[in-house]
């Protein structure tokens, strides 16, 4: 049994006492260490809303939400909390504090006091890790929008985090800078045991999580593995998601060419493995 | 678009752009001052060559210095116009009706403008040989004991940082607001000027919008990375005071009692 990260307990939120509905509607969550958990939902879920009360930024209406054993709520272990949940907002400039890359990086240890040996050495360190080391003395503007959102990464882990969350991180990005972000932070999933907490609409991007939930309205509507959910595409896209295009192209197979695919044709190569396999059934 | 020069730095190796920015604060302030202590040849030849030589050792082009001369320059002309034919010391040269053109006239006229060109050459220098960045740096650092008088120094030094920060994003903004106003029939450079003003508008309203919601986000980024104000906060970036520095304020404390003993 992994360490628990992440523990919220029937978290209820809205952002003004008058509206009639919860943002959060009794949510239920627990986070493991080290697992990648995508959050998806069409706009207006409450995806963003409850990444906001993993760090603190938001506090719960009711119920709690526990982080590292610390309650978001008790304002003594907000600092702490923070420190070790790390969040990459979805647009890249608006995150950039430093007027160099160098700066940005050291803003956070600033805020918490890392002693200037260390945060030199940190700096360096973090910037090799989300490799924008030769950027250092950049100006924010002379960066792509893949690059500073790398850069805000390495601000990240230089505060040694336990949770990393992303919140639509990669949204405002074109492929490449999408791609070498969720490259980044693969390698510190697998390497540093981060947990990642995910928060997108790119189901694409979701699938490639260990666990995956789907909210609607401020509830957890589905909840499991990605191959789990997409085994039942059902009711995904009539909430507004649209669903990676091989698991659009399974079920067009299965349904209209009437194939028989196995359960887990998922990701292109799986799907490409069991398309050869049935021509070789013939 | 790419190459916004904030400010007027001009990037350079000399013994200026090497100081620390509190040492080039503290003497040019300081020079502000002084400057009014001169009061005749010999002074005024003092604060002169000290000028030139500080000119010489920023090796900045002139070029750069005029550029930061240049808005000043009228005003410049006009207080020397003024003086020279309003002061009446001295042997008359020309005299006629309200005008009088005298030698002591002159010759204030051109102290003056002399004292005045002295400031501007001096905060320019300060400027082309210190980022923006350095200035803010080095203000935060003088202005600490203020902190005591509940001045929020570090809020003020974050500001500017910030500031200089967002100008270029800010600047890239209003070139895409503009171009998207362009593509909707929005004349920014033709027509009458009213018109032109008007165009304005359609310009800075979303322009406005844009920079309150990035406010915003920054500030959310900012508490998310823990960001709560003075408290416990150590810095990355390191003031040097060097030999330098020392001797610079060297020369303009031993320039006050210079200028005393030989002012008349």
């Amino acid at each position: 049994m992994n360490e628990t990260m992440i523990d919220i307990e029937s978290l209820c939120f809205k952002y003004r006492n008058e509206d009639p509905d919860w943002i959060l509607d009794h949510i239920s969550l627990h986070v493991e260490a080290g697992e990648w958990l995508a959050i998806t939902g069409h706009n207006g879920s409450g995806k963003s809303t409850l990444a906001k009360c993993l760090n603190g930024l938001l506090v719960p209406e009711q119920g709690s939400v526990k982080v590292k054993g610390f309650f978001t709520s008790d304002e003594d272990s907000l600092w702490e909390i923070r420190r070790s949940v790390g969040m990459v907002f979805q647009n890249p400039d608006n995150q950039f504090v430093g007027t160099t890359v160098r700066d940005d990086v050291a803003f956070g240890m600033e805020n918490h006091g890392v002693p200037r040996e260390e945060m030199v050495q940190r700096l360096s360190e973090s910037l090799e890790l989300v490799g924008m080391s030769e950027f250092q003395g950049q100006e924010p503007h002379r960066l792509s929008g893949g690059q500073k959102q790398r850069v805000a990464i390495a601000g990240i882990v230089a505060l040694r985090p336990s949770i990393i969350i992303l919140d639509e991180a990669t949204s405002m990005l074109d492929p490449r800078g999408k791609s070498d972000v969720l490259k980044v932070m693969h390698e510190l999933n697998k390497t540093r045991g981060i947990t990642v907490i995910s928060i997108t609409h790119d189901l694409e991007e979701a699938s490639s999580a260990d666990r995956m939930i789907v909210m609607d309205e401020g509830r957890i509507v589905r909840e499991g593995t990605p191959i789990d959910i997409f085994k039942e595409p059902e009711g995904l896209v009539e909430m507004g998601l649209d669903l990676p295009f091989t698991v659009k192209l399974r079920q067009l197979l299965i349904e209209e060419n009437g194939l028989n695919l196995s359960e887990k044709a998922f990701t292109e190569k799986e799907l490409v493995d069991e398309l050869w396999k049935l021509q070789l059934n013939i | 678009m790419m190459n916004i020069i904030i400010g007027q730095y001009v990037p350079g190796k000399s013994i200026l752009h090497h100081m620390d920015p509190r040492s080039k604060l503290l003497a040019v302030f300081a020079l502000i001052f002084i400057v009014f202590l001169a009061n005749n040849w010999v002074t005024y030849g003092v604060i002169v060559i000290l000028t030139l030589v500080a000119i010489v050792l920023s090796r900045v082009r002139l070029r750069f210095i005029y550029k930061g001369l240049k808005p000043i320059l009228l005003v410049i002309i006009i207080t020397f116009v003024l003086n020279a034919f309003f002061t009446k010391s001295g042997e008359a040269i020309f005299d006629y009706g309200w005008f009088h053109l005298t030698t002591g006239g002159l010759q204030q006229a051109a102290f003056i403008s002399v004292r005045l060109l002295v400031i501007v050459i001096m905060t320019t220098l300060l400027t082309l040989t210190t980022t923006p960045i350095d200035i803010t740096d080095g203000l935060e650092n003088l202005l600490r004991p203020f902190k005591k008088l509940r001045f929020p120094v570090h809020e003020f030094a974050l500001m500017m940082s910030i500031a200089l920060r967002f100008i270029p994003t800010l600047m890239e903004e209003t070139e895409k607001i503009m171009k998207a106003q362009t593509a909707r029939g929005v004349e920014f450079s033709s027509g009458p000027l009213t018109q032109r003003i008007k165009a304005i508008l359609p310009l800075l309203v979303p322009l406005f919008i844009s920079a309150f919601k990035r406010a915003e986000d920054l500030a959310m980024a900012m508490e998310a990375r823990g960001y709560r104000g003075d408290i416990g906060r150590t810095k990355l970036r390191l003031l040097k005071w060097g030999l330098k520095d020392s001797l610079l304020l060297l020369v303009v404390i031993v320039l006050i009692p210079v200028l005393v003993l030989l002012r008349g």
